[in-house]
């Protein structure tokens, strides 16, 4: 039972785990992308388009290999062009962030649902949504020996792939942050853009780089819940708010991909937690769903009475650099 | 390759274009390059339209102009969307001049349709109509400045992080009113929410949403003389353009910002009030539908100018009315008036650029070419 749990609350947390990981990314170099919830669900759905297209064109005989990365490749495609967007409004033209964030977002929703909704029609059936059950049955391959080794396969290794490849990135973004000078340098460029264009950074490459990076891994969380989590099942706005959720997550973590791991099961395991309380009506469970963002203020209220550098949002989040202005 | 290697750092170091920053420009240029963007992106939805679904772009604006503008019943609509909107984008703009980032304006509807909700449901039948109706406008005030002020009195005492505090309140918001829906929904449990019979805002010259309008009007030209005239809007101006600056000259920063906010909350606890006694008569989890973010584009968009804000709503309002009727009438599905929104957006956001910069050739390559 409490193997199940731990479990079902890592499958909730990925997402949250990809998300947030590249939020972090995109963060650390001084920009706050509000359009994360919209890129996962571009992420999301243009890896569903890619393994509809792929699984309807070769019918039964599929290749596993490509049938993996197909899906994978559109969506890390898909989403890092939308990063690209983000940072040509916002890096090269100077935009608002919020206001490219939040239109980001309205635009990426809107391509999620729209394309959602366009290929039921294609295949012309009446259940609203969209079924990839071979795909994702390879996607949910799972470690071998998970089910013979009682609770240590059920929380270990019953995953599919992306379960671990979400907690290798975070680590390896972790590495990079605190440990190379690639990281050094990203860090400087969210902190004071100024210093680092006077050291000879070049403030533009980071930041570009940083969000593309960032939105791709974002969308990973997208593809993740469709094909892992959803078995295969498109349904349009099914994704949620989990995009918020990992924005929350970034800060619950005070912007480490290392403590956003353990972040993502907590907030799993939140999420999780009202299906095994006995007796619970429907709407005690929208309370329970309210925990996550809670405990986010309070973090966030916490880090900020505390007032340790070390905790501090990258002090340039959220302002644009222009090098005339100073 | 070494005088290759050479002639390349050159360019770096002395690109052949630079960007400046403007002095203002003249209102009417700027205002072109404006409407140079939203006819460029009208262009581009154009041909995504046709890409997607082969359908003839001049019957596509012509079907869309049917849509928003079609029938008097859908002009109402649409003025009644365009004022509820405005009345969100009222709401930010103060805030947002102040450069603090309430993007929280959509839990702060809700609260306030939550707290007229509890009024309507409570007192309803039991105090005359329009001492109810009085009752759930100020609840719904109260309640939205209190959202509001939160996050605020955080920003002021700690210097907590206000874009992603109001943020992860908007989510506390939408989780209560979720689950008064569900409590109050009939039968209980069901989801399908209550329609909430007693204190429905009046009709005026039997038009439903006239009231609605007539309120946002008057808080349209409030809000103008309030930004434009008053000391405080003069105080938020200042706050807003350098703090420092606003501590020097005496001005008491914190109080400032909890009172903007507090305006701010309160404003959209009147759009909450007016979704949920005037407009909806019943409350949802989405009642707001995402206003609280796309008032963000529009204050924006307008410069935080009350007047300008008239023609931004209307603008966002035109282009939901219309793409949704596209996607009707084409049979799309409906989300397509999201993509359409959100491109015309990121034309419009890309045109300030043009606005705020320009591109100059750089000296040292003019000379060569003279």
């Amino acid at each position: 039972m409490i193997a199940t749990i731990i479990q079902r609350a890592v499958m909730q947390g990925t997402p949250l785990l990809f998300g947030s990981t590249g939020e972090i990314l995109t963060e650390k170099s001084g920009h706050l992308n509000l359009g994360i919830p919209g890129i996962m669900y571009v992420g999301a759905i243009s890896g569903v388009a890619g393994a509809f297209l792929y699984e309807h064109g070769v019918g039964a005989n599929m290749n596993p290999f490509l049938a993996v990365l197909i899906p994978l490749l559109c969506s890390l495609l898909a989403s890092t062009l939308m990063g690209l967007i983000y940072c040509f409004l916002t890096v090269t033209l100077r935009a608002n962030q919020n206001v490219t964030g939040l239109a980001l977002t309205t635009f990426g929703i809107g391509i999620g649902n729209f394309f959602g909704g366009s290929l039921i029609k294609l295949v012309d059936m009446d259940v609203p949504s969209i079924s990839l059950s071979a795909t994702s049955t390879i996607f949910k391959t799972q470690l071998p020996f998970a089910d013979k080794l009682g609770w240590f396969g059920t929380i270990f290794l019953s995953h599919g792939f992306l379960v671990y490849v979400a907690i290798i990135v975070a680590l390896i973004s972790s590495y990079v942050l605190n440990k190379t000078r690639t990281g050094l340098h990203l860090r400087a460029v969210g902190e004071s853009p100024e210093t680092a264009d006077a050291v000879g950074i070049n403030v533009t490459k980071y930041k570009y780089l940083s969000t593309c990076i960032g939105s791709a891994i974002a969308g990973l969380g997208g593809l993740y819940y469709v094909m892992d989590y959803a078995n295969g099942v498109w349904s349009n706005n099914g994704f949620g708010d989990r995009g918020w959720l990992s924005i929350a997550l970034v800060i619950f973590s005070i912007w480490r991909p290392s403590v956003s791991i353990l972040g993502s099961i907590l907030f799993g395991f939140l999420y999780v937690i009202p299906t095994y309380i006995p007796d619970i009506t429907v709407s005690t469970k929208k309370l329970f769903e309210m925990l996550p963002y809670i405990v986010t203020i309070l973090v966030l209220v916490i880090t900020s009475i505390r007032d340790k550098k070390e905790n501090q949002p990258p002090a340039a989040l959220g302002l644009h650099y222009f090098r005339e202005e100073r | 390759m070494g005088k290759l290697n050479n002639c390349m750092i050159k360019a770096f170091c002395n690109p052949p274009v630079h960007i400046a920053k403007r002095d203002t420009l003249v209102w009417w240029k700027a205002w072109g390059i404006r409407t140079i963007s939203v006819l460029l992106a009208l262009v581009v939805c154009g041909i995504i339209t046709i890409a997607l679904t082969g359908i003839n772009p001049i019957n596509l604006y012509v079907t869309m102009f049917e849509g928003a503008v079609g029938t008097p019943r859908l002009v109402w609509n649409l003025l009644q969307n365009t004022a509820i909107l405005l009345c969100v984008s009222l709401a930010v703009t103060p805030a947002f001049k102040m450069r603090f980032w309430n993007i929280g304006a959509e839990g702060q509807i809700l609260i306030g349709g939550l707290a007229t909700a509890v009024c309507m449901i409570f007192l309803g039948g039991k105090i005359p109509s329009a001492l109810l109706i009085l009752i759930s406008f100020v609840a719904s005030i109260v309640a939205g400045a209190i959202w509001g002020v939160f996050p605020a009195y955080f920003k002021t005492r700690f210097n907590s992080n206000e874009t992603l505090f109001t943020l992860m309140m908007n989510y506390i918001a939408i989780q209560l009113v979720a689950y008064f829906t569900l409590e109050w929904s009939v039968p209980k449990g069901s989801g399908t929410p209550r329609t909430l019979e007693y204190g429905q805002l009046p009709m005026l010259f039997s038009q439903k949403y006239l009231i609605n309008i007539l309120i946002v009007v008057l808080l349209t030209v409030i809000m103008y003389i309030y930004l434009k005239y008053s000391k405080h809007g003069y105080e938020i101006s200042v706050v807003g353009e350098s703090e420092n600056t606003a501590k020097y000259i005496g001005i008491n920063v914190k109080e400032v910002v909890l009172r903007t906010m507090l305006i701010s909350g309160a404003i959209c606890g009147i759009a909450g009030f007016l979704l949920v006694a005037g407009t909806d008569h019943s409350l949802k989890s989405d009642t707001s539908g995402g206003r609280g973010f796309t008032a963000i584009m529009v204050s924006w968009l307008a410069k935080f100018n009350p007047i300008f804000m008239v023609l931004t709503s209307l603008l966002i309002v035109f282009l939901e009315k219309g793409a949704s009727k596209i996607s009707e009438v084409y049979r799309l599905n409906s989300s397509f008036s999201d993509i359409i929104t959100g491109i015309i957006i990121f034309f419009i956001i890309g045109a300030e650029f043009f606005v705020n910069y320009a591109i100059k050739i750089s000296k040292k390559e003019k000379e060569a070419n003279v």
